[in-house]
């Protein structure tokens, strides 16, 4: 007897299309029809959308639970078709170990910017990692606290003007940007540490491909994954969207450069990869 | 044929697709204002866009879908 297949329900923007066109981008299933709250042009839409493709493609919508964190993306709940848990600020690594605990089979994944992750998160990001969590971590750094109007974060560049340093910060006084991936990249706990930026089409597909292997590595248990997303906030930088890219690209791609700065499973995936070639 | 529909609803108007678009046509519509009070991005001539999609690629708000003429059935037949 066979089993009567369900039918594919078409998308919305499959059923615009005319009959002689094929859809080749449309919004995401795991994002819901709720607008993102973010200031015009801000790149955490894109990170949100780039997480949801990649949690469509992995087909892992029903078993994926979301934190986020405290900061611009503190609604992230409406944005994801997911169960999601809001976190105190800082925590969302703490919560979504005990979250991967309870539910091992679930694929959890933190959301958190970088005053939430980098300053008052610290420790509960670094001994999530040293322990290597079986949990994913996308880390927005765009070097400024964008929710509380503009203050400098951790991450802000020396000579940065914020709200908190308006004469550039001062590292002989403020100190020095942390940067996240090498310092996590020393510990023997995590799987995968890479940082990617948003600012271009290309390192936009670059972005979601180690969102994708990070969510992949999680569901083989291979451990921890952060990637940390270079991002942009024009609204507390003071410039436009576009101006803002070009600035990120011009001050904040030298001082935190892009790359793979740990990644556990890189061989075998490699051989791996091979072998379906030969 | 290709083309993009952007969907005024999420629009903010930032003007991100305006930038990476190869063809140059896109434009933020200055005679047009959304609900939520930005001028949105459109499509200034349709026969020159190729359906490449870096401007919803770029898109923050995911509020740009792009359909691509149908070549499905021959490359299909070519594999």
């Amino acid at each position: 007897m066979s089993t009567p297949t369900a039918t594919p329900t078409k998308t919305v923007a499959e059923l615009e299309a005319h009959a002689d066109e094929q859809v080749v981008f449309q919004r995401p299933e795991t994002l819901t029809s709720a607008n993102f709250s973010y200031c015009p042009g801000c790149t955490h839409g894109v990170v949100n959308r780039l997480m949801a493709e990649a949690i469509d493609e992995l087909d892992i919508k029903g078993r994926t639970i979301g934190v986020v964190p405290v900061g611009c993306s503190v609604t992230a709940y409406d944005f994801f078709d997911l169960d999601m848990a809001q976190a105190a600020h800082g925590r969302a690594s703490a919560v979504a170990t005990g979250i991967k605990r309870a539910n091992p089979d679930s694929i959890v994944f933190a959301y958190q910017g970088d005053g939430d992750l980098a300053s008052i998160g610290t420790a509960e990001t670094v001994h999530a990692a040293t322990r290597g969590e079986n949990i994913t971590v996308i880390f927005i750094n765009n070097a400024i606290y964008g929710m509380t109007g503009g203050q400098m974060a951790p991450t802000s560049l020396p000579g940065q003007v914020t709200q908190t340093s308006p004469y550039g910060r001062d590292t002989k006084t403020m100190g020095f940007p942390i940067r996240v991936c090498e310092m996590l990249a020393t510990l023997d706990g995590p799987a995968l540490v890479q940082r990617v930026s948003v600012d271009s089409p290309k390192n936009i597909r670059q972005a979601k491909a180690a969102i994708k292997k990070a969510f992949s590595y999680q569901m083989d248990g291979v451990g921890y994954s952060i990637i940390e997303v270079i991002s942009s906030c024009p609204t507390n930088w003071g410039l436009s969207p576009v101006a803002a890219l070009d600035w990120l690209r011009e001050n904040m791609l030298p001082y935190y450069p892009l790359g793979v700065f740990k990644d556990a499973g890189a061989a075998p995936a490699e051989a791996e990869t091979e072998a379906s070639h030969e | 044929m290709s083309r993009i529909i952007v969907d005024d609803s999420y629009c903010k108007g930032c003007g991100l697709c305006v930038t990476v678009c190869p063809r140059d046509v896109m434009e933020l519509d200055q005679e047009t204002l959304t609900s939520k009070g930005y001028h949105p991005a459109r499509l200034t001539d349709q026969s020159r866009c190729t359906g490449c999609a870096l401007c919803a690629q770029i898109c923050p708000d995911v509020a740009i879908t792009v359909f691509k003429e149908s070549k499905g059935e021959v490359k299909a037949d070519a594999e």
